[in-house]
């Protein structure tokens, strides 16, 4: 499932995230990594809508044992990745945290979902983010299954 | 409590037509930051906020919320309207304070 996400498109900002996470619920992913999954999506489309130049994407895999999220833009880039990490450390324009947005959590919100985070950025190339969302609520059941 | 139960005690307006107010309220969330909400507020909360414009509908529907309540009179455009509909996002208002409504909220889910 690939999903292009358009930079400035604030209209319909959540939307790609709301369709991914109901692509996995019937996918048979289990409710609690597809909210995961889904919250790790939203704040990656709305980095793409307020930050990128030219847009990105967001590809979701399903694995047997993950759910894996890339995020992908060709730019600006981030200069220092451990300051945009920092809470409440923000860039937003006003435009964005007016309507709430830009509250220094993004990338943190990513990471806290996420089993495994992975981030690359590089000025004037751009910025790709690797999530691995582990379906965990999928293993419990198996298990119980088994017994 | 169900959601039907919370609009009639705290006298909450429903903009959504197709509600679908029979689900349960775990609790509840007051914030305007939605990365915040995204992290803090728990599925089935009741989301209190001043922010009335389409992404908010985007949250409630990924962070799983009961619904969507308008504070301090705000009112849903026609594009979250649209948005929250197919979505099965329930929208509510209502011209009380964020701060008031919370407290009444409360009040009705622990009293």
């Amino acid at each position: 499932m690939k999903h292009t996400i358009r930079a400035g498109d604030v209209a319909h900002g959540g939307s790609a995230s709301a369709r991914i996470k109901m692509e996995l619920i019937q996918a048979g992913v289990d409710a609690t990594t597809a909210r995961r999954a889904g919250i790790v999506a939203f704040e990656g489309e709305m980095n793409l809508i307020v930050y990128s130049d030219n847009g990105g994407t967001i590809s979701v895999a399903v694995k047997p044992h993950a759910v894996v999220i890339d995020v992908v833009d060709t730019g600006p880039g981030i200069e220092d990745i451990d300051l945009a990490m920092t809470p409440g450390y923000s860039t937003a324009p006003d435009w964005a945290t007016d309507l709430g947005f830009g509250a220094g959590m993004g990338l943190i919100n990513m990471q806290k979902h996420s089993d495994r985070f992975e981030i690359h950025s590089q000025i004037g190339t751009g910025t790709a983010i690797q999530c691995w969302i582990e379906r965990k609520g999928d293993w419990a059941m198996k298990r119980q299954e088994a017994s | 409590m169900k959601l039907a139960r919370v609009i009639e005690h705290l006298s909450l307006e429903v903009f959504t037509s197709s509600a679908n107010i029979d689900q349960e309220v775990t609790g509840g969330y007051c914030g305007d930051l939605l990365s915040h909400v995204l992290s803090s507020a728990a599925p089935g909360n009741l989301w209190i906020t001043i922010q009335h414009h389409t992404n908010v509908v985007a949250v409630a529907q990924v962070a799983e919320l009961a619904a969507v309540l308008l504070a301090d009179g705000k009112q849903p455009n026609e594009a979250m309207l649209e948005r929250a509909s197919a979505g099965r996002i329930v929208l509510l208002g209502s011209s009380n304070s964020a701060f008031e409504i919370s407290g009444r909220l409360r009040q009705l889910l622990t009293g």
